[in-house]
């Protein structure tokens, strides 16, 4: 039985919580952006790029069965962190609940104010994106 | 020491103390501001002028009887010859009030479409705000003009031969910064106002960064526009000046047509009013105004001179710690500039930077400062920017070079 989204983000919550300040969240996150290889070479094209003035983000989509699948990144370090955070709590899972799922959990870890959306980095448009992505595979699935 | 140095001597503690801002703490530590190209902050004295206006004789402007209305009045025409004295324009209906710069701006440009043909010729500098060339591209497919633009080296400076090189008589107007927002650079206005003049091209100087610290003589740069914006020069948002010389007021067309700016109006026949009503359409930012005026008061009883030797002092300070941090790459190194740093770290992210910075309660901006062509040249996405006012210390610059060498450490 694979985890929920609910579940992934707890764990997500967990993890965080284990840090003291904002120092030690972060580079976690820079460890997180670094060590992953988020989505492949080939899929980062304009057409997969979400414009967010400063950093860029990428965002590829694939159905596998039933199970919407995102790969993602980013051109700054911290930015493709929190990418990092989104996919693992987002990918993976039927597009009803990646639809019906929030971002709460970001809040949750001391994240919250790279969800603003006045923060010109790209991520609000990715996380609308990975929604839009979530209707359309949903009504293929139907 | 003598009495003659003291008087001489900047006090940037005594300065600080006018600033209420600068005793906040941002994520628990104190706040460095280190944006002031984008915004400067606002001293107890300016804000008391907008307070005593809302709280004692906020009226609309010249149209009513009451007492009240003639006193905003009164200080808003004061303010506009405050303006002109700090400028030193020759005449107070040479200054126009707007919303800022950006206003200036497509005031002029769009004057020009009516005196514009097609085949004339606009010269823009390759440093500019891009939202500012945005008005001459408007302009050009309007009239069929052509734009022009002066290319830049290496240094971050304007290469003035080919700026020559490029006059002619189709040269009708030509555009640039006084000081560019991205890299600071100040440009040689006066060799270039000069020379265009030679061929009859009136020049439109955006002087929003040079304000805050070059005191501009519009009349000895015998420049034909020069517009700024307030908020950068401890006003408030939302105002500025266009100066234009009388002469091409009378040729500019209203820009917009409203109240305030029409003599009389029958269905048949408008005719507008005289300078500078005939630009000022609608009920203006009077407070604001109002509150210009009281930050070039306060900016002047500082003394620009001293803040320009200060702020030299500051950008020399940072430079050199900056250049010790290794893989630190700074842009725009003109000798002639004013206290903005612009520079990346071996190829890390300026949002990733800033967003360390600001962690540490240091504000700078990131990214490509509205000057994508410039970051275009430089083959990099963005810059850090961090520029200095009078305000700011030495004691900051080292949090600041504290705080980068913290973000280098975790980035890498
Ligand atoms: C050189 C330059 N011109 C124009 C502007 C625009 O000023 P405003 O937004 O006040 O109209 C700026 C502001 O960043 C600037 O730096």
């Amino acid at each position: 039985m694979s985890k929920s989204i609910q579940q992934i983000q707890e764990e997500i919550i967990d993890e965080f919580s284990m840090f003291d300040d904002w120092m030690q969240r972060y580079e976690y996150m820079i460890e997180l952006g670094k060590s992953l290889p988020l989505i492949d070479e080939k899929y980062k094209i304009e057409e997969n790029l979400i414009k967010g003035c400063q950093s860029k983000v990428w965002v590829h989509a694939e159905l596998n069965g039933e199970k919407l699948e995102f790969t993602a990144d980013s051109d700054a370090i911290i930015t493709k962190g929190i990418v990092a955070i989104l996919i693992r709590a987002f990918s993976g899972h039927h597009p009803s609940d990646i639809l019906e799922a929030d971002t709460q959990f970001i809040d949750e870890i001391g994240l919250k104010e790279h969800l603003s959306p006045t923060r010109a980095n790209g991520l609000v448009s990715m996380i609308k994106q990975l929604k839009m992505y979530a209707i359309a595979y949903q009504t293929q699935l139907k | 020491m003598s009495t003659a140095t003291e008087v001489l001597e900047y006090s940037v503690e005594k300065v600080r103390e006018d600033f209420p801002i600068l005793k906040r703490e941002i994520n628990g530590y104190p706040l460095v501001y280190f944006d002031n190209a984008a915004t400067s902050q606002t001293p107890q004295q300016v804000i008391d002028v907008i307070a005593d206006y809302y709280s004692n004789y906020n009226a609309n402007i010249h149209r009513g009887v009451h007492a009240l209305s003639q006193e905003a009045t009164d200080k808003y025409e004061h303010a506009r010859h405050t303006i002109q004295k700090h400028f030193n324009a020759e005449k107070a209906h040479e200054i126009i009030f707007t919303s800022g710069t950006t206003h200036g701006i497509n005031l002029v440009a769009n004057g020009f479409a009516s005196l514009l043909k097609k085949g004339d010729e606009i010269i823009v500098s390759a440093l500019e705000h891009h939202s500012n060339i945005v008005p001459w591209q408007i302009l050009a497919e309007k009239t069929g003009a052509i734009l022009k633009v002066i290319p830049m080296n290496q240094e971050g400076e304007l290469i003035y031969p080919a700026f020559e090189e490029l006059l002619s008589e189709k040269t009708k107007l030509v555009f640039l910064n006084h000081v560019s927002n991205a890299l600071g650079t100040v440009n040689p206005i006066e060799k270039i106002i000069t020379k265009a003049h030679e061929y009859d091209a009136a020049v439109l100087v955006d002087g929003a960064q040079a304000a805050p610290h070059i005191k501009a003589d519009v009349q000895a740069l015998d420049v034909d526009f020069y517009v700024v914006s307030a908020h950068k020069m401890c006003g408030p948002t939302g105002v500025g000046m266009l100066y234009g010389k009388e002469k091409w007021l009378n040729k500019l067309p209203p820009y917009q047509g409203g109240g305030e700016m029409i003599a009389t109006v029958t269905f048949e026949e408008t005719t507008y009013a005289d300078l500078p009503h005939k630009f000022e359409a609608g009920t203006p930012n009077i407070c604001g105004g109002i509150a210009f005026g009281a930050a070039l008061d306060y900016m002047n009883t500082v003394g620009f001179d001293k803040i320009a030797a200060y702020e030299e002092e500051l950008l020399h300070y940072a430079t050199k710690k900056l250049l010790e941090i290794d893989g630190m790459e700074i842009y725009g190194v003109s000798k002639e500039k004013t206290a903005v740093i612009s520079f990346n770290i071996n190829g890390m992210h300026p949002y990733d930077i800033g967003t360390i910075l600001d962690k540490l309660g240091i504000a700078v901006r990131t990214g490509h400062h509205c000057a994508q062509p410039i970051m275009d040249f430089y083959k990099i996405p963005g810059t850090v920017r961090a520029s200095f006012s009078f305000y700011n210390t030495k004691e900051e610059i080292d949090a600041f070079i504290k705080a980068v060498i913290k973000a280098k450490t975790m980035l890498a």
